[in-house]
């Protein structure tokens, strides 16, 4: 159930995005999740039922697994651990329990969609918006 | 019409894939690569910080408690607070998926209990917890004991706004429990081994497990004790007076 939080998290950040700059769609989502996070597979799994009905229905997910990576102290260098339930330097065998990276949860880019509109940016709602903003800072 | 290559709808000419600068076009919709590069639970984490100030502001020290199912949280949960409550207040939310049998056995220790029913849902998130104090006025320099779903794999991603995550583990559980959970153990900032007066009846050597815990977090601090007989709740019961008093001074000098 864990990875349908994520999924659903997900999916309500990057509508957001994608609501906010007007389009009409998600064509893809990048996202990177760190080794120890163990979810990729079961999150690529249950992503299309948290995405449907919304903006992100039918994108693409694209999950850059991270490594784990940690800090030697003894060392003072960043090692790979030769297992995930690991937590000792490779090469010296000093508890390694700073991880550098294989934490991640992150969301990476989007690709929006929008039918026949202009790139993000020089959208026309999102500029008067912005445009009506700035006059009444004034 | 395309604003920048011109192409307006019904053309239907093959033009598909084509990139500009900063755009792609794909057919006659328009592709924008969007970097966003914020960490998927930014939501969860903004609620946490809402918790925690609120927590800080009125001297509350929360403590969140996570485990396997069947660790004892709830016994240990009780035994604390008869041991708490002549000197301090005490407060509880009860995070389970289904029933209030957990809150209903709070209760009957005579402090206030809020059960949170997660449902589908395998843990507690910030923002359960915020709507949770709706139902539970926080009490000045008070302590707030949050039981999660008994779960040791989801709790660890959701930071609640406490000031310690205490991670449960029973000897019943086996001393490698660390090593195949490492992400719990090395989010926690306290361990507590309970039912230690089973351990002659169990293969669970204490040492090598808190050798364990010293290799994915050295910074824990670990409390080895049994509910039931009462052996090692000195020192528990000691640590949460001493954190509890810190957090309402504390809150006095932000005053």
């Amino acid at each position: 159930m864990h990875e349908l939080t994520i999924a659903s998290a997900l999916v309500e950040q990057v509508c957001d995005h994608a609501r906010d700059r007007g389009a009409s769609r998600v064509g893809s989502i990048r996202i990177r999740m760190g080794a120890l996070s163990g979810i990729a597979k079961a999150l690529h799994f249950c992503f299309p039922s948290a995405a449907k009905g919304t903006l992100c229905d039918g994108a693409v997910l694209y999950i850059d697994e991270v490594p784990l990576t940690v800090m030697c102290v003894r060392c003072d260098a960043i090692k790979t651990p030769s297992g995930h339930y690991n937590f000792r330097c490779p090469d010296c065998g000093h508890p390694t329990p700073k991880v550098i990276t294989g934490r991640e949860m992150q969301l990476a880019s989007i690709e929006l969609v929008g039918a026949d509109a202009p790139p993000a940016g020089a959208h026309a709602s999102a500029g008067a918006t912005d445009n009506s903003l700035s006059s009444q800072g004034i | 019409m395309c604003s920048v290559c011109g192409c307006g709808p019904g053309t239907h000419h093959a033009h598909s894939g084509h990139e500009h600068a900063g755009h792609e076009h794909i057919g006659h919709e328009h592709h924008d690569l969007v970097l966003i590069e914020k960490d998927i639970l930014a939501k969860n984490d903004v609620y946490a910080e809402a918790n925690r100030e609120r927590f800080e502001r009125l001297g509350v020290f929360a403590l969140n408690l996570v485990s396997s199912p069947g660790s004892g949280k709830t016994t240990l949960l009780v035994k604390t607070i008869t041991a708490l409550k002549k000197k301090l207040s005490v407060a509880v939310i009860e995070g389970d998926q289904q029933t209030s049998i957990d809150a209903d056995r709070i209760r009957e220790t005579g402090v206030p209990s809020v059960q949170v029913n997660t449902g589908r849902g395998c843990h507690l998130d910030a923002h359960m917890v915020e709507h949770a104090m709706e139902d539970l006025p926080l009490v000045r320099n008070s302590v707030l004991f949050i039981e999660n779903v008994g779960n040791l794999v989801c709790p660890a991603s959701f930071d609640l706004g406490e000031a310690q995550k205490v991670a449960i583990l029973s000897v019943t559980e086996g001393d490698d429990k660390p090593l195949k959970y490492p992400d719990m153990f090395a989010a926690a900032t306290t361990v507590v081994i309970s039912k230690i007066d089973l351990l002659p009846y169990v293969d669970f050597n204490v040492e090598r497990c808190i050798g364990h815990l010293g290799s994915i977090n050295p910074d824990l601090d670990i409390f080895q004790l049994s509910a039931t007989t009462g052996e090692g709740m000195e020192a528990w019961i000691e640590m949460l007076t001493g954190a509890a008093t810190q957090a309402a001074r504390k809150a006095l000098c932000h005053a």
